[in-house]
């Protein structure tokens, strides 16, 4: 058995960690509401984008245009957003699996970083071609311009051919979804062309007219596509912010119980000891006495 | 008959929604000109370009400064997504002045690295606000 002394000093050990964990718990909690108040304000805002650009494509999805057909050659770019700090549970190496194991662990990848433990864990085996880590802090809508920018003209000089995004999507507090989507070249989904085959059908019903364009479709995919890759950045930015917080939360507070669980079983052990201790000099004393007299 | 002239205008931005209400005309600068909206416009997709938003409530008018994004037109609603979008009491005056001076210079003076299209938006952006804070 160990001396009363060493589990003293073990379970003030983990007295003191679970301090830690507490009040780190207690701080993403408080984050985790203010990230996930933004999530909430910016989603009528890509609901909004998100249908209009599919129901330009529905109808025009045929259309020759160099953002909807993959680039020649060149390498598939990644964006990567995982979190600057660790101490989060699974979440940084549940992002970094989604590349590593999923269907584009044999490609030859850019990757470009949103967050440093994205970066740390890919640059053994992929190029990081560029690291934005310091956005994740605080994520702006001007921080995801400039990166779709990036991106965007990397993509029209031919040098990358996909655009992908991997960010951890934000469904409850509890739970956080791995997610790989496809930026570029964009794919209409079949459900939004037939929908908006079936829009078309009513309008015509309904003697109303279809939606025009301004410039021509063509040119307005030009300047909308760009806009839509951005805010699926940001949108994922956003996401990923309240999924950190949140999983940090939860590991915290399973840190916390764990903690729990071993401070009580070491006063056990260690009232234990205390009172074999004194049973043992009781004994001895009584001995020492009888063997007197 | 008042009312019947209103409809519902809902601008848009990725971090909150900068206006919703009723409002009888709204008028912004688009790649394609300047046009302003009544109700029953037929529907129509446009892009903006950076220029003074004015919305023409029942009470009166307001203005803001929009710079990009695009503008979704249907009968009865009009949506504007916009990527920046500022009201007047958001504009630093100075700082307007001095990127108009800044773009201006540029534009001037031309070397082979000036990137034009950057400084057109940009002078056009500073053209924007300070108009809307006169």
């Amino acid at each position: 058995m160990a001396s009363m002394r060493d589990i003293k000093r073990r379970k003030s050990s983990i007295q003191s960690t679970q301090q830690i964990t507490k009040a780190m718990k207690l701080v993403s909690t408080v984050k985790l509401q203010r990230a996930r108040q933004n999530a909430e304000k910016s989603e009528d805002y890509f609901h909004a984008m998100y249908s209009t650009v599919q129901s330009i494509l529905g109808r025009t999805g045929s259309l020759e245009h160099r953002y909807l057909k993959p680039g020649e050659g060149g390498k598939k770019a990644v964006i990567v957003i995982t979190s600057n700090r660790g101490l989060a549970g699974g979440y940084n190496s549940n992002v970094v699996k989604l590349i590593t194991r999923g269907e584009l662990k044999d490609e030859d990848l850019s990757i470009y970083a949103i967050g440093k433990k994205g970066k740390e864990a890919l640059q053994k085996n992929y190029e990081i071609k560029a690291d934005y880590s310091y956005v994740i802090e605080e994520p702006a809508y001007a921080d995801a311009m400039a990166i779709s920018k990036e991106v965007l003209s990397a993509f029209e000089k031919g040098e990358i051919s996909e655009i992908y995004l991997a960010y951890t999507g934000f469904k409850n507090t509890v739970v956080h979804v791995p997610t790989l989507v496809k930026l570029l070249p964009v794919e209409v989904s079949e459900e939004a062309s037939e929908k908006a085959g079936e829009a078309a059908k009513e309008a015509e019903d309904d003697n109303r007219a279809p939606m025009n364009f301004e410039p021509e479709d063509e040119e307005a995919l030009d300047m909308i596509i760009p806009k839509y890759v951005t805010s699926l950045i940001y949108g994922g930015m956003i996401e990923a912010v309240a999924s950190e917080n949140g999983a940090r939360m939860q590991a915290m507070d399973s840190a916390t119980s764990n903690a729990e669980d071993m401070i009580s079983s070491l006063s056990l052990l260690y009232n234990r000891a205390r009172q074999g201790s004194i049973t043992q000099e009781l004994t001895e004393i009584i001995a020492g006495a009888n063997a007197i007299s | 008959m008042a009312d019947n002239q209103l409809f519902t205008l809902k601008i848009i931005t990725p971090d909150r929604v900068f206006y919703e209400g009723e409002a009888s005309m709204v008028e912004f600068n688009t790649t394609e000109g300047e046009i302003g909206v009544y109700k029953m416009h037929v529907p129509t997709t446009v892009i903006v370009s950076p220029g003074v938003l004015t919305i023409t409530e029942a009470e009166g008018q307001k203005h803001a400064a929009l710079h990009a994004g695009f503008v979704e037109i249907l009968p009865e609603k009009v949506t504007i997504l916009a990527e920046i979008i500022e009201w007047p009491e958001e504009i630093d005056l100075d700082r307007a002045d001095r990127a108009k001076e800044r773009a201006e210079e540029r534009l001037r003076s031309k070397t082979p690295e000036t990137d034009i299209l950057r400084a057109e938006t940009a002078l056009q952006r500073a053209l924007a606000r300070i108009q809307v804070l006169k």
